[in-house]
């Protein structure tokens, strides 16, 4: 070595990061029931309070399917922000009582990131959550985190998928409750179970068409009479096989018998995914939560980091959702050393019945005994179920078939998992950040390894959980440290000294000097 | 299942780019090679990173340039290799660096021409006006390390190579100086050769016989955009970025500070037992920052991942690429965080020691392990190669800074 003396690499992130813009004791992620009900406990307990809620979002999530399937059914009034705020304000009254508690409610505003430190990460000054809005990105360092994203739709795609009109049952409640933006009239909707029949029933009081509930099995979900009462077809033993329509979006659902048979088409400009719903992980998955299936079936945040909350259904469908944020908020403040009373910790998941991974995988199958393998699965990067099953190169390759490969194999090599196939077949690493495909895929995964749902693997999740334009994350600027410290890669003074020096005269004269690129 | 074949001629420990290379190398020799890794085959670092193949520092050099446009042919499957770099000056001064790097290429015989504001703006329709220039190298370029990764594995196997997945070596057998095999979470294997190419395990690995290799593992971060059109060169940096647009279109950027790690155990797994974890932070703010300083005109395009590798790094920066004196069929290697675009070149010269003992194509005599034989063992502290100060969070949540 050169020097005896103990020296500090001033590249290393040391105390580099951008440091928070804003602080908050208890920082609330997520509107809805649970969010809401959380922060109004907490602020209502003396603690101060922020509450961050992406709605309305901005045009360019929504046209992008994010977080909801939108399904491009929505009218220009989306694009105005100012009467979107307003219908937001009316669509959830609670936030009043919140503005008047005195919580700093943040709306329109996305979280994108959770960062706590853990063994490898050990350089964060404290706790911090990213968010961002239309025009900038900021960091709010908190002493507790609730997140309360929520749930988003459970997606299958079929022939004629992205026709504009095709929604997802949260997608179209957000459409038509939140933003008062839907163009559709006359809706077919898929699934005949709970959330089928509340999105009808939502749809009709909301004075929309409901033509048909369309079921894969040969019997109904759940209690359709007041549906068929109110004049909607139940179409059961029936698989969606096309979606058809032309440039102005569906004008027809082609419905295919799941056991063979003629098909036949309803006449109808919106289709609607109403099979399930997935609770909304990902800003926990980011934050450090070790993720795990409940006994529902859905992946939902285990272990948490010291200090992070996660409630309502991103913690699991089907429970009460106010009752679990408050029940958030009081562990959350108790632990803050707030005077709480406990409070009941609602039951887990017990609306959704116990067969939710058979259900969904009866839709997968019958979608692929009646539409076959060539409709693609994963829209943004062009993937069709054949290229998942047969673990085909992407298309821009133009490659030949890779002969080693296939789902089967893969799985006598080792686990299955979804991250390989993200890999290999680019499946899921779109823009849309997997939320139309990633159930999707790893449903086809089980099919093709005829394995148990449950034994796939789950892809993780990675910030920005919002896909953000580089000029929103840009905001930040480089702390004095990072710029000064900044280097391409390690800064390493000899690493980049070409071969020949090292050991000569030119070696000393080169260190540090030279660059990676 | 059938018995499984419990030795090789030659084991490859680690399914990284450089053991997927030297096992290929190998193979393509007729040698009997079994390559053991711990999890999947280029999960890690190998099939996450920039991949540029421009190491002009190299010993390795010339070899990579030679073999890289002929690697889809030869592997049989695509890399994704594209030709070129362009490598954009937002200073004056960064300007005359990459000239000067340039002009080491071109003393070593390859041709890079230096562009006007203008010009780069032609190549690189993202530039903007803040571009002083840019050099423009008519060699090196970039490929996809993913894909890279799975058709070295996929060759290997083509040619009758056997890869072994989710197996973690523990320990490796020396018996009367000679290696003779290596524990495994499914028992013990027999070899003739070792080939040690671990990552950051390597040194841990090597503890196991009483040999010492230094390395530091750290955490470094990329982000990736939607994709976007195509420009004419893939390999474009600069603004202390590294990185590349794919052929799929996304842009793909690393840069930054690093964040040191404890050492890695043997079996990769941390101290405190579960998966090695691999956070990224905010930093992606300020890679998102660089990035749309470097392409002005792309600062709508959104950003779509993130992600953080560990990688690890010998004392002077430097691979070692060595076979050792004593075990003498033990091969050992580490390229010190620069491994994907030199990997066709290392895995030939593997095979060159492992055969012939000698390197026939250059010599690579400095990247010996016996350079560091009078290192002291706390040369990670004295470098400052250490990882921050542990950051305990006090019940307020927050960071209590232990001042030193």
């Amino acid at each position: 070595m050169e020097d005896e003396d103990v020296v500090s690499d001033f590249h290393a992130i040391g105390e580099k990061h951008t440091k928070a813009d804003e602080h908050a004791e208890i920082v609330v992620i997520g509107a809805g029931a649970a969010g809401l009900a959380a922060a109004i406990t907490a602020a209502k307990a003396g603690a101060q309070v922020m509450l961050v809620d992406e709605n309305p979002l901005g045009a360019g999530l929504i046209g992008m399917d994010v977080p909801l399937l939108f399904g491009n059914r929505w009218t220009a009034a989306v694009q105005n922000q100012g009467r979107m705020l307003e219908q937001v304000l009316t669509a959830n009254p609670g936030l009043e009582e919140a503005f008047e508690l005195g919580i700093d409610v943040k709306l329109g505003t996305y979280a994108w990131g959770a960062f706590t430190g853990g063994p490898n990460l050990r350089s964060l000054p404290e706790p911090v959550v990213g968010l961002a809005d239309e025009t900038r990105s900021w960091i709010v360092g908190f002493r507790r985190l609730i997140i309360a994203t929520g749930a988003r739709d459970l997606v299958y795609a079929f022939k004629g998928f992205e026709t504009p009109g095709v929604v997802g049952a949260l997608g179209l409640t957000a459409l038509i409750q939140t933003y008062a933006s839907f163009n559709g009239q006359r809706i077919v909707i898929l699934g005949t179970g709970d959330l089928a029949v509340a999105t009808a029933t939502m749809a009709l009081d909301a004075g929309y068409d409901v033509a048909a509930l369309v079921e894969v099995r040969d019997t109904p979900q759940a209690d359709v009479s007041a549906l068929i009462a109110r004049g909607v077809e139940i179409v059961t033993g029936h698989a969606i096989l096309e979606a058809l329509g032309n440039a102005e979006g569906v004008t027809a659902a082609l419905l295919a018998p799941v056991a063979g048979g003629e098909t036949r088409s309803i006449a109808c400009d919106t289709i609607c995914l109403a099979v399930g719903a997935v609770p909304v992980i990902d800003l926990a998955d980011v934050a450090g939560a070790k993720i795990a299936r409940n006994e529902a079936g859905a992946f939902v945040p285990g272990k948490l980091p010291a200090g992070v909350f996660v409630t309502g259904d991103a913690a699991g469908l089907g429970t009460d959702a106010a009752a679990a944020g408050v029940a958030a908020a009081t562990a959350a403040l108790a632990s803050l050393g707030h005077d709480v009373q406990a409070s009941a910790v609602p039951s887990e998941a017990t609306a959704l019945p116990a067969d939710t991974d058979a259900y969904r995988m009866d839709w997968m199958r019958a979608l692929m005994t009646t539409g076959g393998q060539d409709v693609i699965a994963c829209s943004c990067e062009e993937v069709s179920r054949r290229d998942l099953l047969d673990v085909q190169p992407p298309r821009y390759l133009a490659a030949p078939t890779d002969k080693h490969n296939s789902l089967k194999q893969l799985a006598e090599d080792g686990p299955v998992s979804q991250d390989q196939i993200k890999r290999l077949t680019r499946a899921c690493m779109g823009p849309c950040q997997a939320r139309r495909c990633r159930e999707q895929v790893a449903m086809i995964m089980a099919i093709g390894t005829d394995r148990p749902l449950g034994s796939i693997a789950l892809a993780g999740y990675r910030a920005p959980v919002r896909p953000l334009p580089l000029g929103v994350l840009a905001a930040a600027s480089e702390t004095p440290g990072m710029v000064e410290g900044w280097n391409v890669w390690f800064g390493i003074r000899t690493q980049w000294i070409p071969y020949d020096d090292i050991g000569t005269e030119r070696e000393a004269e080169r260190a540090g000097r030279m660059a990676h690129f | 299942m059938s018995e499984m074949k419990k030795n090789a001629s030659v084991i490859v420990i680690g399914g990284g780019v450089t053991g997927l290379s030297a096992a290929w190398w190998l193979a393509r020799d007729g040698v009997d090679v079994l390559l053991i890794e711990k999890g999947i085959v280029g999960w890690e670092a190998s099939g996450r990173n920039g991949g540029g193949c421009t190491h002009y520092q190299s010993p390795l050099f010339n070899e990579e340039q030679r073999l890289w446009p002929q690697m889809d042919e030869l592997l049989g499957y695509p890399t994704e290799h594209r030709q070129e770099r362009v490598i954009m000056a937002l200073t004056e001064r960064q300007l005359a660096q990459y000239q000067d790097h340039g002009e080491i290429c071109a003393a070593m015989g390859y041709r890079y021409e230096t562009l006007d504001p203008k010009q780069t703006r032609e190549l690189v329709p993202f530039a903007g006006d803040n571009v002083v220039g840019s050099v423009y190298y008519h060699f090196g370029g970039q490929a996809n390390p993913q894909r890279t990764v799975q058709a070295y594995a996929w060759a290997l196997q083509d040619l009758g190579g056997r890869i072994l997945q989710h197996t973690a070596v523990s320990s490796i057998i020396v018996e009367a100086g000679k290696v003779k095999g290596v524990e495994t979470s499914l028992g013990r294997f027999d070899c003739d050769h070792l080939v040690l190419a671990a990552g950051p395990q390597t040194g841990a690995l090597l503890e196991t016989i009483g040999v010492y290799l230094p390395v530091a593992p750290a955490r470094a971060e990329m982000i990736v955009t939607e994709p976007l059109p195509l420009m004419k060169v893939g390999g474009v940096d600069g603004n202390g970025l590294y990185g590349r647009q794919t052929l799929r279109g996304n842009l793909a950027y690393g840069g930054g500070p690093h964040e040191w790690l404890a050492d890695t155990t043997a079996d990769g797994r941390p101290p405190e037992g579960g998966p090695m974890s691999r956070p990224a932070t905010q930093l992606l703010q300020n890679l998102s920052r660089r990035l749309m300083e470097l392409f002005p005109k792309a600062g709508h395009v959104r950003v779509i991942r993130s992600w953080a590798g560990i990688i690890e790094n010998t004392p002077d920066g430097r691979p070692v690429i060595d076979r050792l004196s004593e075990p003498d069929n033990l091969t050992v290697t580490t390229m010190s965080g620069v491994g994907f675009g030199l990997s066709p070149a290392t895995g030939h010269a593997i095979r060159d020691l492992v055969m012939d003992g000698v390197c026939s194509f250059t010599d690579i005599g400095k990247l010996s392990l016996g350079r560091f034989a009078n290192l002291p063992r706390d040369w990670r502290v004295r470098q400052g190669w250490v990882p921050p100060i542990v950051q305990d969070y006090d019940s307020d949540g927050r960071a209590q800074t232990a001042q030193a």
